[in-house]
């Protein structure tokens, strides 16, 4: 779950970062207001992806026509398939230097890391590219959080290489520790994964101000943060209900599949994330594209199975299925059935393979046979049947 | 020999009056897993088909001598019985729940560590050692004892791995399931170092997947180390697109880390030999075999 950039402004305001001022607006009209209040602003469209910059989505306007124009342009625009729903209006900042300030998960030390750089304003996986030695970084003790003096280790080694920062860096380093306190704070209290200032603008007046914000929230904890998903909700599906999502995707969440839809014509479904994968490669190793993943998980019913079925060919550009079984937990025979009734009630007339083993097999097996779908035996041989199937209807 | 389970492991269940943690232990005690107590809080003085129940680790653990713990609790509850189990001084927590918070796993793994106990998982099948003990949701019927080391991130593939290896004659000393998620207790370069102990596990299966980097780093750890038993190893995910989380949390490449390429580049680079199929997986493993039996 990613929060919009005025989103991630509020909970830093709130957690005591100064952020400049701003106001929402979801109309051109609410962005003259905002010019009218606040004088020159930048005027900046919220989506939930990077990029906008370059691809027009920010304007600086001094009067409020200019505002209305420009937000009525930006209202109107989608952004890499997201449609814009609202416009950030926030005052302009004077720049003297800017730096950068994320925390993210590293799978590697199974810590979080905060990670600070002098070189702001650009992506930090290049920074990290361009020059390793100006980004520095830290992982806290996961119940103590960081300390000040771990902090200023970090900020010092983070401006050892910023030379024209060498007069300012006592006050900075100072400012630093407040900040990244409460960047930590943000970041555990909401469970974010990413929780990025990017630009961290340094004032004339040596104030730290945050002139971006990225926030991502962990999936598997959204229970704890139901109010950040409404309000995520929303603000990205405006009157038509469209958000940039892939709509097969938002489809499948609403229906609680695990589902990922791709570009091939070859529809996919194992039980299990590892299997699922690996049936998605044979189906390549054997010349085919997959249309989707989707796990239907441990222990399926029949049910369940049926509605994986449906979804995977509401994806028309789907020719066939391949649905790939491991009897575990997972009953053959229950899928057997799903497969069945999901053909019968659906009219299904598409090729479906079906490779099963494991637990009830034969069962399964037998029930396949009698409603006229044979069972593939290897996983191999069942790949190579449908993408044989599939490129016979061209 | 074994890793970390075998006959003498005492087994305690937490979450064992759920609907998922009641199937598994009768699941369990069918396979012969010598399951001497539950933990259910507030359930303490009952017991389930004879197994009795305690309100806390802590006491099923004086009572009981358990030294393995296997967790069936909710997500929003399963990293606070993380800590209750290692705290209590169980040796192995066997932690099968899916979907727990990434910092709730970051503390409590580090917990574990601090007490110098061991966790296996979370999101993980559990841990088999043929004919002994299992902790977890491997199917009973695929396993059979013999000289193969199996490790994985993905439940269904090893049981693949298993069942394949079992049906051709080649039975295993442990199987081991470390789990999908993003953050978790043993990694592969920590079951690899067990099996190296191990003088009756004479190759290993390696089950990696897309995502972060730690089949990176067993290969690095096979390499500097110079291990000495035959690896195969198999990744699922080649096909699988940047930026898409596919099934596993931790399953997604992130930038340019985590590729199923990248892990078999350096797996190959260490010695293993790759299997592009679970088909080849049995093959390579037979071969290995064959040639170090004689």
């Amino acid at each position: 779950m990613k929060l919009l950039e005025y989103q991630a402004k509020q909970r830093f305001g709130a957690a005591g970062i100064p952020v400049p001022p701003g106001r929402l607006a979801r109309t051109p009209d609410e962005a003259a207001a905002a010019a009218r209040e606040l004088g020159r602003i930048a005027v900046k469209a919220q989506v939930p992806i990077g990029g906008r910059g370059k691809a027009g989505g920010i304007a600086v306007v001094d009067t409020p026509e200019e505002a209305r124009r420009e937000a009525a342009r930006i209202l109107a625009m989608d952004i890499r398939g997201y449609p814009v729903r609202s416009v950030w209006c926030e005052t302009g900042l004077t720049i003297e230097a800017e730096l950068y300030l994320g925390i993210t998960l590293d799978r590697d030390r199974r810590r979080l890391v905060i990670i600070f750089s002098a070189a702001g304003g650009m992506e930090i996986e290049q920074v990290a590219v361009e020059a390793p030695e100006r980004i520095a970084k830290l992982w806290p003790d996961p119940f103590a959080g960081p300390q000040p003096y771990e902090i200023r280790q970090l900020a010092f080694a983070g401006l050892a290489h910023a030379p024209e920062l060498r007069d300012r860096v006592p006050k900075l380093v100072s400012a630093l520790v407040g900040v990244t306190t409460q960047l930590y704070q943000v970041a555990t209290s909401l469970d974010a994964l990413t929780c990025e200032i990017n630009p961290l603008v340094l004032t004339p007046e040596g104030m730290l101000v945050a002139a971006d914000g990225k926030l991502e929230i962990d999936e598997n904890a959204h229970y704890r943060h139901k109010d950040v998903g409404e309000e995520l909700a929303r603000d990205e599906s405006g009157d038509d209900g469209r958000t940039g999502d892939d709509p097969f995707e938002v489809e499948a969440r609403k229906r609680g599949l695990t589902y990922v839809h791709l570009d091939g014509d070859i529809g996919c479904i194992g039980n299990g994330a590892g299997l699922t994968m690996n049936t998605l490669d044979l189906v390549k190793q054997h010349g085919g594209e997959p249309a989707n993943f989707l796990d239907i998980g441990g222990g399926a019913s029949a049910e369940r199975v049926r509605d994986a079925l449906e979804m995977v060919l509401l994806d028309t550009k789907v020719r066939g299925v391949f649905i790939n079984i491991f009897g575990g937990i997972t009953r053959g025979d229950e899928v057997a059935r799903g497969i069945i009734t999901a053909r019968d009630q659906l009219h299904i007339t598409k090729p479906m393979v079906v490779r099963m083993t494991g637990t009830m097999e034969k069962e399964g097996r037998r029930l396949l046979e009698e409603a006229g779908i044979v069972p593939g035996k290897s996983a191999p041989e069942a790949a190579a049947t449908i993408v044989a199937l599939t490129r016979d209807q061209t | 020999m074994s890793l970390l389970v075998d006959r003498s492991s005492r087994v305690l269940i937490q979450g064992v009056t759920g609907r998922e943690g009641s199937f598994h232990t009768a699941q369990m005690r069918a396979f012969g897993t010598n399951v001497v107590a539950g933990v259910s809080p507030g359930k303490g003085g009952t017991d389930q088909d004879g197994v009795p129940i305690f309100d806390t680790v802590a006491d099923a653990v004086a009572a009981t001598g358990a030294d393995v713990s296997g967790i069936f609790v909710p997500p929003a509850f399963a990293a606070d019985a993380i800590m209750e189990s290692a705290a209590a001084g169980v040796r192995l927590t066997v932690c099968i729940t899916e979907g727990i918070p990434v910092l709730d796993m970051v503390r409590a793994r580090e917990f574990v560590l601090r007490t110098g106990n061991h966790l296996l998982g979370a999101n993980c099948p559990g841990i088999v050692t043929p004919e002994q003990c299992k902790v977890g949701i491997i199917p009973n019927h695929i396993n059979a004892p013999g000289p193969v080391g199996i490790v994985g991130r993905s439940g269904t593939l090893t049981y693949e791995v298993i069942q394949g290896l079992s049906q051709s004659g080649m039975g295993q000393t442990t199987s081991v399931g470390i789990g999908g998620d993003p953050v978790m207790g043993l990694s592969f370069s920590d079951v690899l170092y067990l099996f190296a102990d191990d003088p009756e596990t004479r190759a290993v299966v390696l089950i990696g997947e897309i995502g972060g980097s730690d089949e990176e780093t067993a290969a690095a750890w096979i390499h500097e180390t110079g291990f000495d038993k035959p690896v195969v190893a198999f990744i699922s995910g080649r096909t699988a697109p940047p930026g898409k989380r596919m099934g596993h949390a931790g399953a997604i490449i992130s930038g340019t880390t985590g590729s199923a390429q990248s892990k078999l580049d350096a797996l190959t680079a260490a010695g293993a030999d790759i299997a592009d199929t679970i088909e080849d997986v049995v093959r390579l493993t037979a071969a290995r075999l064959g040639a170090t039996s004689r």
